[in-house]
């Protein structure tokens, strides 16, 4: 009847995952209680589960990223923890839960934190950049959103109901074949990331057309802000490299569950093969992550510079540069494969070439910083912590691209540090730059700056003291993922990184503060001019945060900076007070197709883990008619008349106005 | 430097200085029926993507026999032609279709739908024929890993045209009951485009499977 499932699966032997799950699973209960009880659940339905509105979806992955990124820590502290004590002891953690827990800190912070992060971004900002008002497939959107949110809700599933995998955050064979992990933990994480990979490609299609097709007037390739073009590039690379993660891993679970021989060990089947397939994803997939925040450091260094940013067509240049190249490399993780001289040259020759590019945009920023008034607020600090930090992490890249050094580095600590280096240097930071930079334009109130600096403080010295100790345990010939060791020159660096952990969760500890203190303090905080930092592109040139049609009157572009020169313009010739030509606007009717899609993905990916066959047919029947009954419905669309657009058009316009004239008039 | 330099940080990339005529327009975002066909053309390139995925992972296993059956062994080239008939032929049917939603024909628009469903129904059928001979001979995908790369890279189409088969009846319906609306015809346009595709897949797999297979 339920397949595999028995009562043995409830860990009731292990407390920690229990107690942590207990408690996330209380804290849950209690915020469902209160929003039902508080009455908020009809809101909550109407203008967020069954939002089709890019804002909202956005704002949505957001939150989702920072939970998760609170489960992602939680497992970096708990190792950081055990790898402190557990020198010539076994520490607190037994291998097989170390294991796992290595392997779900990967899997979340790339997938279910990194991931989201950016893309909800890229939903929240690139319509408003564009000038449009909303993306290519909003109801599409939706669904992607509520998939990626079904296989974090799976992978977290996993922490009371059976394991997770062993296996590192990706799943190598023959250690992940049915042989050496009979359990589910693999099946969790082949499935989570099989569903929320649909969801992540429905995104990335989504932006691409986005991006190529639905630009407002006079919105040439060469007058998109940098982060469109980012985000086009991170797209491209979405739609040309998931397809691939879909692919291998749906072999691998072809082995697993059919006895299929793909990378077993017996009859022919290929181990490599799985190396050099996910790391064909793989690669590409750090460019999806940094492409975006490279974008979100364009934008925030020159906006904090007060100049247009240094070398556009350079930086375009660059970012397509980095797209393409980005597919040549993948063999570079594995240099110890044994391809032989010439091949490990060429994929060694590749990874140094790729980071030309990325040098290219270091200099940009800097002539971008050169020569402006830059100011120092928190979306700054974290451009220039990024900077710095990701220079270094670029280094050590640069070092272990080169076959000879990498035969010794390979899967040692010096490597862990190296991507944490990169990841959090680069895409962490430009997240958290992004989170605070566009966080007036999605609710209407800037950031706590106290706060947000001390979070940045912390988090920037916690990240040193973490992770620099990692480079010289590296060195010393400490491998990764430990879960104990007897060499006594290791443990000072250890310790050291265990002080570094904690600095970070103060850091972020900082960030919860600062997000606690600014909904309190929200009336003080308030963006009345829908253009808080000064900006130059056309999210700024709308109210915060914007109506749900974004703009009453599409723009029309006319050269770079887009809001910068409608600013000049305004200034000049005071056109604002011109009454536009107001129209009808037909926006996308809300939906509940995501939200009930990824119900059934749910259960059929938790009864495909769990062998339950009735249960994957169940969902799988009901995938199907809630795509019928979609496709059955009469009206997507729903109008907004324009005398409406006028009024709340009217209504924002004076607001923004007396915000603007109330800064003119302060010192 | 001349007057047709570009004018680098405060100007419009776009235009060339003394140029001003020579404007970069763009017009604004394209109609729905662009931007839903566009859209859907970057799904089939993904689609393509992972269909390269198994053709690679075949190319690699092809040797990989484990002592069984080599492909020259195992397929009959005229049952492959007759699925690849059927496929065809129903590429061409679904054409009609198009032609006849243009129209405005429901009648002829069912009629086509219906024979591309029985061509596509026929495909099915000789696949799962030659899947399950094999599979009763012994030479199932677990047998190497030749013959896992090659029910997966065959079936992965099958489960696709399966797919396609499903998508259909539901255009029929639709049709049938809400006739040719703007975004049931969009729909449709994106149907089209994925069993085309299918058909391209297929030649592939036609060539790279079958007729390289069976001369190895």
């Amino acid at each position: 009847m339920f397949g595999r499932l028995t009562w043995s699966a409830i860990p009731i032997d292990q407390p920690i995952p229990l107690v942590a799950g207990a408690v996330v699973l209380v804290a849950i209960l209690a915020v469902l209680a209160w929003v039902v009880l508080a009455g908020h659940l009809p809101y909550l339905w109407r203008e967020w589960i069954t939002s089709v509105d890019h804002k909202r979806i956005g704002v949505m992955y957001t939150l989702l990223a920072m939970v998760m990124l609170l489960r992602g820590f939680s497992d970096a502290i708990m190792m950081r923890a055990q790898q402190t004590m557990a020198f010539q002891s076994q520490g607190y953690l037994p291998p097989e839960h170390y294991n796992q827990i290595f392997s779900a800190h990967g899997t979340i912070m790339i997938f279910f934190v990194a991931m989201p992060f950016v893309i909800g971004l890229m939903n929240l900002v690139v319509p408003l950049q564009l000038g449009v008002r909303d993306v290519a497939f909003p109801t599409l959107n939706s669904v992607g959103f509520w998939l990626t949110a079904t296989g974090a809700l799976l992978v977290n599933m996993s922490l009371v109901i059976g394991e997770f995998a062993r296996t590192g955050w990706l799943p190598y064979p023959p250690l992940s074949e049915l042989t050496y992990s009979p359990g589910v933990g693999v099946d969790y994480y082949t499935w989570s990331l099989e569903i929320s990979g649909v969801g992540t490609l429905v995104a990335g299609i989504n932006l691409v057309t986005t991006v190529l097709k639905l630009r407002t007037r006079g919105m040439t390739y060469l007058r998109m802000p940098m982060f469109c073009w980012t985000t086009l590039a991170s797209n491209l690379l979405i739609v040309a490299a998931f397809p691939i993660l879909t692919a291998t891993l749906a072999m691998l679970i072809l082995d697993r569950y059919f006895g299929f021989h793909f990378f077993t060990n017996e009859a022919g089947g290929n181990v490599m093969m799985f190396m050099n397939l996910i790391w064909a994803w793989g690669h590409p997939e750090v460019y999806i992550l940094v492409l975006p925040a490279f974008g979100i450091f364009s934008e925030v260094v020159s906006t904090f510079s007060g100049k247009p940013l240094f070398g556009y067509r350079s930086m375009v240049l660059a970012t397509m540069a980095i797209c393409i190249i980005s597919f040549m490399v993948w063999l570079h993780h594995f240099f110890t494969m044994g391809a032989g001289p010439d091949v490990n040259a060429i994929f060694g020759i590749a990874s140094m070439i790729i980071a030309v590019p990325t040098g290219v945009k270091i200099y940009n920023w800097l002539f971008t910083m050169y020569g402006g008034r830059v100011r120092f607020a928190t979306p700054m600090l974290w451009a220039i912590g990024f900077m710095v930090t990701f220079i270094i992490g670029g280094l050590t890249g640069v070092l272990v691209a080169v076959p000879p050094a990498d035969f010794l580095l390979h899967n040692s600590l010096f490597l862990v540090a190296h991507f944490h280096n990169v990841i959090i240097g680069g895409v962490l930071f430009g997240a958290f730059a992004g989170y605070t930079y566009w966080f007036p334009k999605a609710f209407g109130f800037r950031l706590h700056e106290g706060w947000g600096k001390a979070a940045f403080w912390f988090w920037l010295i916690g990240f040193y003291v973490a992770f620099m100790p990692l480079y010289a345990a590296g060195l010393l010939g400490m491998t990764r993922r430990m879960q104990h060791y007897d060499v006594a020159a290791w443990r000072p660096w250890m310790m050291v990184a265990g002080v570094g952990a904690v600095l970070i969760l103060i850091g972020i500890l900082c960030q919860i503060m600062q997000l606690v203190v600014s909904i309190r303090h929200r009336a003080e905080l308030r963006d009345r001019t829908g253009d808080p930092w000064d900006g130059r592109s056309l999210e700024w040139a709308t109210a915060s945060p914007p109506p749900v049609f974004n703009f009453a009157v599409m723009p029309d572009v006319a050269g770079e900076d887009a809001y910068w020169r409608i600013k000049a313009h305004a200034r000049a010739q005071d056109l604002q007070k011109s009454g536009p030509d107001y129209r009808d606007i037909e926006m996308p009717r809300n939906s509940p197709t995501g939200f009930v899609c990824a119900f059934f993905a749910t259960i059929m990916g938790f009864a495909l883990i769990w062998h339950i066959w009735w249960m994957v047919a169940l969902g799988g029947i009901g995938a199907f008619a809630t795509f019928v009954v979609f496709a059955w419905r009469d009206h997507d669309e729903y109008v907004i008349p324009a005398d409406d657009v006028a009024r709340i058009d009217r209504a924002n316009l004076a607001e923004r106005r007396a915000g603007m004239q109330l800064e003119a008039a302060a010192p | 430097m001349t007057e047709t330099t570009f004018d680098h940080a405060h100007g419009d990339p776009n235009r060339l200085r003394g140029m001003q005529d020579v404007v970069a327009a763009h017009e604004g975002p394209a109609p729905k029926r662009i931007v839903t066909g566009y859209g859907f053309w970057i799904f089939l390139l993904s689609d393509i993507v992972m269909f390269s995925c198994f053709f690679a992972a075949y190319a690699v296993l092809l040797g990989n026999t484990a002592g069984g059956p080599k492909g020259s062994e195992l397929f009959d080239l005229r049952n492959v032609a007759v699925e690849t008939g059927c496929l065809l032929l129903s590429s061409f049917t679904c054409g009609m279709a198009s032609i006849a939603a243009k129209a405005r024909n429901r009648l002829y628009f069912q009629l086509a739908m219906a024979v591309t469903c029985v061509l596509g129904l026929a495909f099915l059928a000789i696949e799962g024929r030659e899947f399950a001979a094999l599979v009763m001979r012994g030479d199932g995908p677990s047998r190497s890993a030749f013959l896992s790369a090659f029910f997966t890279l065959v079936g992965c189409h099958g489960l696709h045209v399966s797919a396609g088969i499903l998508w259909l009846l539901t255009m029929m319906a639709q049709v049938f009951a809400k006739g040719f609306r703007a975004d049931i015809e969009r729909r449709f346009l994106c149907f089209a485009l994925f069993w085309h595709a299918l058909d391209i897949i297929w030649v592939a797999v036609f060539s790279v499977v079958y007729l390289l297979g069976s001369a190895s």
